[in-house]
């Protein structure tokens, strides 16, 4: 049989749920014999090669990019984790969310105090940068999302149980201590 | 002495002094029932409904129920587990609650529940109001981005003349708790103190004491909400 193939993507997010998935420690050599990666940063695959049967999202969406790269994930995997506060509800990205776009971006570039170069006082619109979109999204505001692992980051072990849970097709059976938003 | 009455909690005798609020007796019995607007020593106002339960095929909040004999009452079910977690949501999308930027997350008994009812999501949408941060008392910050409205610190938080420091203002769903701008300007370091660990959220804050704790070692870091009761022994 062939080893179920994993993609992983941040959107809106810092890596630190990447960061969680690493800290299973040595477990990272079983998950190597459990599973292949596809597109992910953990291999730097860029695009998909083949359809894939776990698809984790870290990140809220933020941008037109976001948003793209997680209906690509939908196509492409069977099944979507939600993994994090941000895929989540935003997160931190999500603040912003109630102010209106113009505000922040004129704070972001023109009014900051940390804004020094800016000498011809312009918002970036290159059309190669992504649009920044209205609010932060949680993703399954955006895709069907089938599965949640809460945390700021997520706990190693949460992400671990869920996934070999996934893998084996067994019932997650997850102590108390694991599922935290912090 | 009070008359003692026998009632069953999910099919649980118990006996309880009659009149004792039914949180208060499940407790004394060691079961749990969830709640979140009650807290022990001031009077109770029902608002939340996270207590529901169902008494002789109604239901009703049990923090405002007085026990009497031979109530027959269901608590821990799935379909009263699953409004109570309703409930959670919904509080969770309506208001702000940032969790990993909060300085009450590990001892906040909204964030506790839902914990104790592993809620991973909510099912409602998220509606990101906007809300404002009353950072213009020197001893407390009052965040409005977290308030659930419970009113614990209206009915806890009172200087010597019995007057409330905090009190609701506008109406509908622009509705706020907000802390008496004079009445606030009195308020002692002990009395600050107080209404922080009074919000079961947090929306008021002593100035200078968030994440002090360390994450491992907060309230809810290892052991679930109400789980301190049901490891109890009944008190009888
Ligand atoms: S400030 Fe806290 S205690 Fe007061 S109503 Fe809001 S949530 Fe309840
Ligand atoms: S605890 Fe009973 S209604 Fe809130």
């Amino acid at each position: 049989m062939s080893k179920p193939v994993i993609a992983t993507t941040s959107l809106a997010g810092c890596f630190g749920c990447h960061m969680s998935i690493l800290d299973i420690d040595e477990k990272i050599l079983d998950l190597i014999e459990l599973v292949e990666f596809n597109k992910s940063p953990i291999d730097d695959i860029k695009h998909f090669t083949k359809q894939c049967d776990i698809g984790l999202i870290e990140g809220g969406c933020c941008n037109s990019e976001n948003i793209h790269v997680l209906r690509e994930f939908r196509e492409h995997c069977k099944i979507l984790v939600s993994v994090g506060e941000c895929a989540i509800m935003g997160g931190l990205p999500a603040f912003r969310n109630g102010i209106p776009v113009k505000e922040c971006l004129r704070e972001a570039y023109l009014l900051s105090p940390s804004v020094q170069a800016n000498h011809e006082y312009i918002i970036p619109n290159d059309e190669d940068i992504p649009m920044i979109l209205d609010k932060v999204y949680p993703c399954h505001e955006i895709v069907k999302i089938d599965y949640f692992l809460p945390g700021c980051p997520p706990r190693a072990e949460l992400i671990w149980e869920a996934l070999v849970a996934l893998i084996k097709n067994r019932p997650m059976d997850l102590p108390y201590e694991v599922i935290k938003f912090d | 002495m009070a008359k003692i009455v026998n009632f069953t909690i999910d099919g649980k005798d118990c006996i309880a002094e009659e009149g004792l609020y039914l949180v208060q007796a499940a407790k004394n019995n060691g079961v749990y029932i969830p709640t979140l607007c009650n807290y022990e020593g001031i009077k109770p106002k029902g608002s939340c409904r996270i207590c529901t339960v169902r008494i002789n095929g109604r239901l009703m909040t049990s923090c405002t129920t007085p026990i009497s004999d031979g109530m027959k009452i269901e608590s821990n079910t799935e379909e009263i587990n699953d409004l109570r977690k309703a409930i959670i949501e919904l509080l969770f999308v309506e208001g702000n609650h940032f969790c990993p930027a909060c300085e009450k997350s590990g001892n906040c008994e909204l964030q506790a529940l839902a914990y104790r009812f592993k809620i991973m999501v909510p099912r409602y949408p998220y509606t990101f109001p906007q809300r404002r941060v009353d950072a213009s008392n020197p001893k407390i910050i009052k965040e409005q981005n977290r308030c659930i409205m419970c009113k614990r610190c209206i009915r806890a938080i009172k200087d010597e003349q019995g007057r409330s420091l905090f009190a609701y203002k506008k109406r509908g769903h622009k509705s706020e708790v907000v802390l008496d701008p004079v009445l606030g300007l009195q308020m002692s370091d002990e009395l600050a103190r107080k209404a922080m660990a009074v919000c079961p959220v947090g929306s008021i804050l002593v100035r200078e004491q968030g994440f002090i704790q360390p994450i491992g070692t907060r309230k809810f870091d290892k052991k679930p909400i109400g789980s301190e009761i049901e490891m109890s022994q009944p008190t009888k």
